[in-house]
């Protein structure tokens, strides 16, 4: 009896052990995990329920005024009442747009590259993914800046465009949202090309014959075989693309100048001209917001809209 | 239905030609087999006729109709794939439904005719599978209801039981017949299997390097083969090499044996199954005599190799006894007659 206690006491003991074991051995990833993804996000949600301080920073004193911030501004003129701030809606309606078209743009030019890209020999195909990944090699700025000495109204595109007689006068793209859509789309290809080429790589070409022998036309196929079946690599380029696009901030500022903000540029206001940085933290968090309300949307819409198919 | 077909590929010096000038009409409703070894052309006749490749010279007509320049998805036939290729991201029913969807058949008649091919291929209870939980066989029986659900002119089956063991593609043969005959869809059937070809098919079209070398009824194919491909590729044969003379053919050692050459002379070549050749005593009525080399033992048969007086050696094929030993030893002295009618002379 006693022997049989001491066995599952051991068994016990061992138990225990071995749950200690695992929790040492996960330790390092766990406190770098904290370190670097839970904490910061801890310290701007604390800030944002802060008082900003004269010169920036914060002053220890909790405040709603930054959440409030976020969507109003006061009127100095009429008692500080509230009045909804339509700047702020307007960067956040125009950063949700960008992102979106950019998303769309770099599918619709990122698609055809990839199937291009999977459908060569073998041997080809390492050349061309080297190919697409040489834009990372340059600082993002300095291809800003290139983008900028291609468009601008003395800028190349303008310069071909008059000397054949294309048009008389120089197209206006600069500090326009035009200019900072071509730019987000030029950065964010590769992010879009990547997923979906690794989709279509792993896709059956055979099925196109079935396909095709079984009445569908070339559009058919596409549609109601190959989209489904490479969906996946869709959702991911789009995931991809879509999220830092809303948070984008040197695009938009080199090419957009000014008065064509995104959320980045605006959050970067406030922790410097601004000096709210609780607003700053404040509109980070409701940039998270935004994107997880997005992610989740555009998730189950994709899911779903994956069973009615075919 | 093909007509004077010839499938190029490449250019320049470098052609190869897959087809060359191929002619096949195939007859309505019958179970037709293209057999041949890898290579020979058969599969890209096959794909010819779906649509996928275009000749580089000839017609294909169906029905009468030429449907050369049509694609696939016009013509009114349908594929089984030797990968089956099913829809992955479909069920067992949506893969079966899929050509009459793309065909614009309204949602009622395609559910009826979805379940009628899910009772066909006795498949009902995995209508609302992903096609990859199912087992080998009952992805083929999906893959074939996927291509009759539209009831084509012609079913093509591209080596369809390749990518099966033993056992289940002697069920899917019975199977095949069973639906080509409930059907009475004309099956063209590709296969390098000549057992498959001879125990299915109604008619079989031999081919070897790009052309027809014979084509017929499986009996005739076997008893009568024209040449020396069709004879060697088909069932076991020995290959004589002999001269024409009046009433048969010399054997260079000086024996006649009986056989029809329709009165060619000069050297032609015979051809004779090992099961047709028996093995005698040496003094036996018009026996050749010979040595036995060896033998082999099959199960129910013994193969003898048995060398000629003029030094060919050829095999004869005699059921095995009860204990399954050799009952003719090695170097023994016997005599080979051939079954009356059963040498043939070849065309080459």
């Amino acid at each position: 009896m006693a022997r049989t206690h001491g066995a599952s006491e051991a068994e016990r003991l061992q138990a225990a052990s071995s749950t200690r074991n695992a929790w040492a051995l996960s330790a390092p990833a766990l406190i770098l995990l904290f370190c670097a993804a839970a904490g910061p996000l801890l310290v701007v949600l604390i800030y944002s329920f802060l008082t900003a301080g004269p010169t920036g920073g914060v002053v220890w004193d909790f405040s709603t005024e930054a959440w409030v911030g976020v969507l109003y501004t006061r009127d100095i003129f009429d008692d500080g009442n509230l009045v909804l701030a339509d700047a702020h809606l307007t960067i956040f309606w125009r950063s949700v747009k960008i992102s979106i078209l950019t998303t769309l743009i770099t599918f619709v030019l990122g698609f055809p590259t990839a199937w291009f890209i999977a459908t060569r020999p073998l041997k080809e195909r390492a050349l061309w993914l080297f190919l697409i990944t040489i834009p990372f090699w340059t600082n993002l700025l300095i291809r800003t800046f290139a983008i900028t000495e291609i468009i601008r109204n003395e800028g190349l595109l303008n310069k071909i465009l008059l000397g054949i007689g294309l048009i008389s006068e120089p197209l206006r793209i600069m500090n326009t949202d035009t200019a900072v859509l071509i730019g987000m789309a030029y950065v964010y290809l590769p992010l879009m090309v990547l997923p979906l080429f690794a989709a279509i790589d792993r896709f059956d070409m055979r099925l196109l014959e079935a396909g095709y022998d079984l009445y569908a036309s070339r559009l058919q196929v596409l549609r109601h075989v190959v989209l489904p079946i490479v969906k996946p690599g869709i959702i991911a380029g789009s995931i991809l693309v879509f999220i830092p696009s809303l948070g984008a901030y040197v695009t938009p500022r080199v090419l957009g100048g000014g008065k064509n903000m995104m959320i980045g540029n605006f959050i970067e206001l406030q922790f410097g001209q601004g000096r709210n940085w609780p607003l700053g933290a404040a509109l980070s968090m409701t940039l998270l917001l935004i994107v997880m309300l997005a992610m989740i949307f555009y998730v189950r819409a994709a899911t779903k809209g994956g069973k009615s198919h075919g | 239905m093909a007509k004077d077909v010839t499938k190029a590929f490449g250019q320049g010096e470098t052609v190869v030609r897959a087809l060359d000038n191929v002619s096949c009409e195939i007859r309505t409703g019958e179970f037709f087999t293209l057999l041949g070894p890898s290579g020979c052309g058969k599969t890209t006749l096959l794909r010819l006729i779906a649509g996928f490749e275009m000749p580089s010279a000839g017609q294909i007509l169906i029905d009468g109709q030429d449907v050369t320049g049509q694609p696939p998805n016009r013509r009114a036939v349908n594929t089984v794939f030797q990968s089956y290729a099913l829809f992955p991201h479909l069920s067992v029913a949506e893969n079966i439904g899929f050509g009459l969807k793309m065909k614009g058949i309204a949602k009622p008649e395609v559910d009826r005719t979805v379940r009628e091919m899910l009772a066909l291929v006795r498949l009902e209870a995995m209508a609302g599978r992903k096609t990859s939980q199912l087992s080998g066989g009952q992805q083929q029986r999906v893959a074939l209801a996927r291509a009759l659900a539209p009831r084509p002119k012609v079913l093509l089956l591209d080596e369809p039981l390749s990518a099966l063991d033993l056992k289940l593609r002697k069920e899917m043969q019975v199977e095949l017949k069973r639906l080509q005959t409930e059907t009475g869809i004309t099956f063209v059937f590709v296969t390098h299997d000549q057992e498959e070809a001879l125990t299915m098919s109604d008619r079989i079209a031999v081919m070897s390097a790009g052309k027809i070398q014979q084509l017929g009824a499986p009996r005739e194919i076997y008893t009568k083969p024209r040449n020396r491909f069709v004879a060697s590729f088909i069932g076991e044969t020995n290959f004589l090499t002999a001269t024409g003379v009046p009433g048969g053919a010399k054997l260079a050692s000086g024996e006649v044996i009986a056989v029809d050459t329709g009165g060619k002379g000069g050297q032609i070549t015979l051809a004779v199954r090992p099961e047709h050749v028996e093995i005698t005593p040496p003094e036996a009525q018009g026996a050749i005599p010979a040595e036995v080399r060896g033998s082999v033992y099959f199960g129910t048969d013994m193969n003898y190799q048995i060398a000629l007086p003029d030094g060919a050696e050829i095999e004869a094929c005699v059921q095995s006894g009860v204990t399954g030993e050799a009952l003719i030893g090695q170097g023994a002295k016997v005599g080979i007659r051939f079954a009356p009618g059963s040498v043939l002379m070849l065309e080459d």
